[in-house]
């Protein structure tokens, strides 16, 4: 038996529109806006004027602050433009616009050869610190940080995210199968950068290719490759950490907090090139799906890249498409203009029509208790819903736990009464502003 | 702001931008409760060939009078009719199942008019409703004809004895050894219990029949298995220990699991999700409550039966039950760390 967590939910996997699909490279736009502010922590400062010609990889926005992630430039070309643009990450962000001057030429420096083995960790932290690494998953959170824990924190763990329980997606089990290596050595960097010598993959069990070929690429290390149930959220960070090592992140805390790091797949590729060639993280892979979508496909794009170049290239629609969706179809959000840019922590693209997804028009709770079952975290979803439609905020804080929610999703998919209990939970989080620690 | 829409391609589209999760379970409310009714189509089938017309009469008035009641009143409220979910119908069909088969039809279907109106719509409707609206139409029945509400029909059993009480009334007025010499044996008496050729409500005797439709109901995920075997197993070891004359476990627990409405009040009604609980331990709390009102009424109250007053005061007490049993939510007080 395969140890779980408490809860979750079985959607539809609908892994098979691009799983077996080998990744193509999506040739470079004639244009990528690049918001500074892709990940958690303090915005990068631009180091471009509108005008200047910026090569490939060349350092477009920074900041001195440590919780912070670069920008870089992911085509070269000519600066068009500095504003505000509207993000998939925040509503509007400060963006760098660069126009393709059409030679793809990386910036001087780059694409060297280096072997983590020869680095001193305070050279490989000073690397990582400025190639722009964000947690791939969706997180975006910056990796460098993760990866320079003082000895306070007792990191002892590093756990590998490959479980990819969004529907959909496919991102990371391509990256696990034709990137393996990369994510051998990334780990191994990492590994390195914290000082661990534990180190756990979890991948759900049913991407058995992948298991195998990790179990493959890891053997001879002491990194342990370990198949987790496919029951949704097993990606989420608390439920990983949970089942693979039994320990649960307290009230108000941190992973850190309990000696654990967790990294994407995805994330630890991207870091094996910055240490290893020094390329900072310009593209990604991302799957685009859906069952409105005319070719799905799994794409390695640049950061930057709009949304409807994306849908442009995989043959535009198959049918009228009632919502695109960035990320997940559990835990992304619809999207209303499909100008926006890709950036880094953004795993897929789903074109979904209107049979694909979800309607209805939320009758009241019969209190069939499913959310409850449903709920990874063991809250009570229906009496939090009920609460925030009555207005009684802070009850739902401080009697029901509100603030620990993690807005997976899984009790408004469960919901046989097609609840808003997610909607219901976001807003009497905002009406206990203040009070929270997430 | 420097942003230019694409113009053709979103123009002509409307994309929705509801939040997330954007994609549902395929199950709905109407689709749990067309499933209660069908778990319980075998038990009111088998109701219909062994009491007859009377049954079929009193089932036809109880369901009629339920949605017809759901649609009247919505219409005058001016709220959405909602009689397509099913539930009305499982009200209207259970309440008829828990009445006795030879009541008169008008009389179910103003107790059905009752559990509709009063312990339903009044309440806010669906998921509202604080007890069992088919068991709140039962027990007004009760109180206002009590004499048409314990008259049972007329029947000969397998030892050739005439009666019109349940075994239930027998044991209760004449003893166990009457009831047994009533059947003939204690095999004979099981035998009626499990297939449901005994005397008993409408929809309440086929011990089979209701078990087949709850296991339906189980394996289908709509209800909880804890329920009807907490519920039940209370019910069999209070009997055992205390049901007997011969002093502490000489009661007959089989009889006392299969008689009554227990079974159909166990799968059906115990279950009734917008009443009862919302976790599975406040359910097993819920479920060994009714079991032990069931047993206590049937042994030491005024009454044979005791399983509809057991399932109403165990709904009075599940918010109660609900405050105390929250489950234990990640990272509260759990594991530590080095």
């Amino acid at each position: 038996m395969l140890k779980t967590f408490r809860g979750g939910v079985h959607p539809h996997a609908f892994k098979s529109l691009t799983a077996e699909l080998p990744t193509e490279i999506m040739p470079p736009p004639k244009r990528v806006v690049l918001p500074v502010s892709q990940h958690i922590g303090a915005p990068g400062i631009p180091v471009v004027k509108v005008g200047d010609m910026v090569k490939k990889g060349q350092v477009i926005a920074r900041s001195d602050v440590h919780l912070t992630s670069w920008v870089h430039a992911s085509i070269s070309g000519r600066v068009a433009d500095i504003a505000e643009y509207p993000s998939s990450y925040k509503d509007k962000s400060l963006a760098i616009v660069i126009e393709n001057d059409g030679e793809d030429e990386w910036q001087p420096g780059l694409l060297c050869h280096r072997d983590y083995e020869s680095l001193t960790v305070p050279q490989i932290h000073e690397i990582i610190s400025s190639a722009g690494l964000v947690g791939l998953g969706g997180a975006n959170f910056p990796t460098h940080f993760k990866l320079m824990y003082g000895p306070d924190k007792h990191i002892d763990t590093l756990l590998i995210n490959g479980s990819e329980c969004e529907p959909y997606l496919n991102a990371d089990y391509r990256v696990m199968l034709e990137e393996t290596e990369r994510v051998v050595l990334g780990t191994k960097i990492a590994m390195k950068s914290l000082n661990v010598r534990r180190c756990i993959v979890g991948i759900e069990d049913n991407k058995p290719k992948a298991i195998e070929a990790m179990k493959k690429a890891f053997s001879g290390t002491e990194v342990q490759i370990v198949p987790v149930p496919t029951k949704y959220p097993q990606g989420a960070e608390r439920m990983l950490i949970k089942v693979l090592t039994g320990r649960e992140i307290p009230e108000g805390k941190r992973h850190s907090d309990i000696g654990v790091v967790g990294l994407n797949v995805g994330s630890v590729a991207a870091l094996a090139d910055a240490v290893e060639h020094g390329v900072p993280l310009i593209e990604r892979v991302i799957t685009v799906s859906g069952d409105a979508i005319a070719q799905p496909k799994n794409l390695r794009v640049r950061i930057g890249t709009s949304v409807q170049d994306l849908i442009d290239y995989c043959g535009g629609y198959s049918r009228t498409p009632e919502k695109i969706v960035n990320g997940g179809p559990m835990m992304g959000y619809a999207l209303s203009n499909l100008n926006i840019p890709v950036v880094k922590g953004v795993a897929g693209i789903l074109v979904l029509s209107k049979a694909a997804v979800a309607h209805g028009e939320g009758a009241p709770c019969v209190r069939c208790g499913r959310c409850v079952d449903a709920c990874p975290i063991g809250l009570v979803p229906s009496m939090l819903s009920i609460l925030s439609e009555r207005g009684r905020h802070e009850e739902a804080r401080t009697e029901y736990g509100l603030l620990n929610c993690i807005e997976c999703g899984s009790c408004a998919y469960i919901c046989p009464a097609r609840r808003p209990i997610v909607q219901n939970i976001r807003y009497s989080k905002t009406m206990n502003a203040g009070h929270g620690h997430h | 702001m420097s942003v230019t829409n694409t113009p053709e391609k979103t123009e002509a589209m409307v994309l929705s931008v509801s939040t997330s999760p954007h994609i549902k379970t395929a199950v709905t409310i109407p689709n749990i409760m067309w499933n209660v009714n069908l778990a319980l189509a075998p038990a009111a089938i088998f109701a219909v060939i062994w009491f007859g017309l009377p049954a079929l009469l009193n089932l036809v008035a109880g369901i009629v009078a339920a949605v017809a009641s759901e649609y009247i009143a919505a219409k005058i409220m001016k709220k959405k009719v909602t009689i397509a979910d099913g539930s009305a119908f499982i009200t209207g069909l259970l309440l008829a199942m828990c009445l006795p088969p030879d009541l008169p039809f008008y009389m179910t279907a103003f107790g059905a008019v009752l559990a509709i109106v009063v312990a339903k719509l009044s309440m806010g409707g669906l998921g509202y409703n604080i007890f069992n609206p088919a068991h709140i139409g039962r027990a007004a029945l009760m109180v206002s004809w009590p004499a048409l509400m314990t008259k049972w029909t007329e029947m000969t059993t397998a030892a050739d004895v005439v009666t019109s009480a349940t075994p239930l009334g027998i044991n209760k007025l004449q003893g166990y050894d009457a009831l047994i010499q009533t059947f003939g044996s204690k095999g004979e008496l099981y035998q009626a219990l499990l297939l449901g050729t005994r005397n008993g409500s409408i929809g309440e005797t086929s011990t089979i029949l209701l078990v087949l439709g709850g296991v339906y109901l189980i394996i289908r995920g709509i209800i909880k298995w804890q329920v009807p075997v907490f519920m039940i197993g209370t019910v069999g070891i209070l009997t055992w220990a205390f049901g007997g004359s011969g002093g502490l476990f000489s009661g007959d627990p089989i009889f006392h699991m299969m008689s009554g409405g227990l079974i159909i009040g166990a799968f059906f009604m115990a279950t009734d999700m917008v009443t009862i609980p919302i976790t599975t331990k406040g359910q097993i709390i819920f479920a060994v409550g009714c079991g032990a009102i069931t047993t206590l009424i049937r042994l030491v109250g005024g009454y044979p039966e005791g399983v509809c007053y057991s399932i109403l005061l165990m709904n009075a007490l599940t918010p109660l039950i609900d405050r105390v049993t929250k489950p234990k939510i990640y990272g509260m007080g759990g594991t530590s760390h080095v």
